[in-house]
């Protein structure tokens, strides 16, 4: 029997995904357009959001969408309808979007005419968070339905994103979701963590969060 | 549930460095994953088996440590390992307080492999 050796490897396992990504951003920042990736679980409203979100920042900026779904084209419908680029990538089945299936989504849109390309990730809170997607900033959705224990169950989620929405304040009367312990309980993952309370369905709150993302974007674009 | 994409990154990795080092055939590999991930080793291996089917690496057996958790307090600057079921509730040892960054928990390596 031949002897068994060991061979040292020390090697990242998501390497090639993280070259990638941060490949794509080099290049957004040369053609100059800011990448957000949009996560949350599946039914928190992320595709409403970005409709109002573009809507709030009243064409300040031009913004192009790209949408991820396992197996639909029906949120991509919903923003081209509004006369918004929008590019639908079907996962098939993958649980996440990736740097090379962002860079896929990107080939679909003219970022020419782009300042803005907003990802809908896949509705997950787990693998989402995992992977780096090139986006310049992070941002996720924690809708009221889902409960005030959303950090402490899916903590790597609450730990990579750089702003908190929490959506459907409107229903906040009809739950007993605590706003603050949900705060508390994200701020204590992640200290920098920007969290806006907001309602994709009446408004409420959404121009603050607008207002917010205007201005990362604009000193982007004005960034030597 | 994106295992399936990891251990494909874990075969195609291992694969890389055996003609190298002459490899016959892998026994085993050594990998280090966060404790903050939630990847289930019976489900990574049971991927690889899958995966690995006719190649060198068919049969090999993945050790899977989990590495701890890391804090650092931004005020004292002071470093400790938390558990998961405590990321609930971080607070540094030596002031008390709140904020800290995490520096380690999320990591996904290959430490090395046996062969023959």
């Amino acid at each position: 029997m031949e002897e068994i050796r060991l061979i040292e490897i020390k090697e990242e396992i998501h390497t090639d995904n993280t070259i990638k990504a941060t490949l794509l951003r080099k290049n957004l920042s040369k053609s100059k357009t800011f990448l957000l990736n949009l996560m949350s679980s599946p039914g928190a409203g992320k595709t409403t959001t970005i409709l109002k979100t573009i809507e709030a920042m009243g064409g300040k900026i031009r913004t192009g969408v790209i949408e991820a779904d396992i197996d639909s084209m029906v949120d991509a419908e919903k923003i081209a309808a509004k006369g918004i680029a929008a590019v639908q990538l079907r996962t098939g089945g993958f649980c996440h979007l990736d740097a090379s299936m962002v860079e896929k989504g990107l080939e679909g849109l003219n970022l020419d005419n782009l300042d803005l390309v907003i990802i809908e990730n896949v509705g997950n809170l787990v693998c989402p968070a995992e992977f780096d997607t090139g986006a310049i900033k992070n941002v996720m959705i924690l809708s009221v339905p889902e409960g005030d224990d959303k950090p402490l169950k899916y903590p790597l989620m609450f730990t990579v994103c750089d702003v908190l929405l929490i959506n459907k304040i409107d229903y906040l009367p009809l739950s007993d979701f605590d706003v603050a312990a949900a705060e508390a309980r994200a701020k204590n993952l992640n200290p920098n963590i920007e969290i806006f309370q907001i309602s994709s369905k009446t408004g409420e709150g959404i121009k603050a969060w607008a207002e917010w993302l205007l201005k990362e974007v604009t000193g982007f674009l004005n960034q030597p | 549930m994106h295992e399936l994409q990891v251990t494909e990154s874990i075969l195609n990795i291992a694969l890389k460095y055996s003609p190298a080092n002459k490899v016959k055939k892998i026994i085993a590999i050594h990998l280090t994953i966060g404790e903050l991930s939630e990847l289930e080793n019976e489900w990574i291996q049971r991927y690889f088996d899958y995966l690995s089917k006719g190649t060198i690496a068919q049969e090999a057996k993945l050790v899977i440590e989990r590495s701890p958790i890391r804090m650092k307090c931004d005020s004292c600057n002071h470093e400790f390992q938390i558990k998961r079921d405590d990321i609930r509730n971080i607070e540094c040892p030596q002031c008390n307080q709140k904020k800290c960054t995490l520096t380690a928990g999320r990591e996904y390596h290959i430490k090395h492999m046996e062969v023959m």
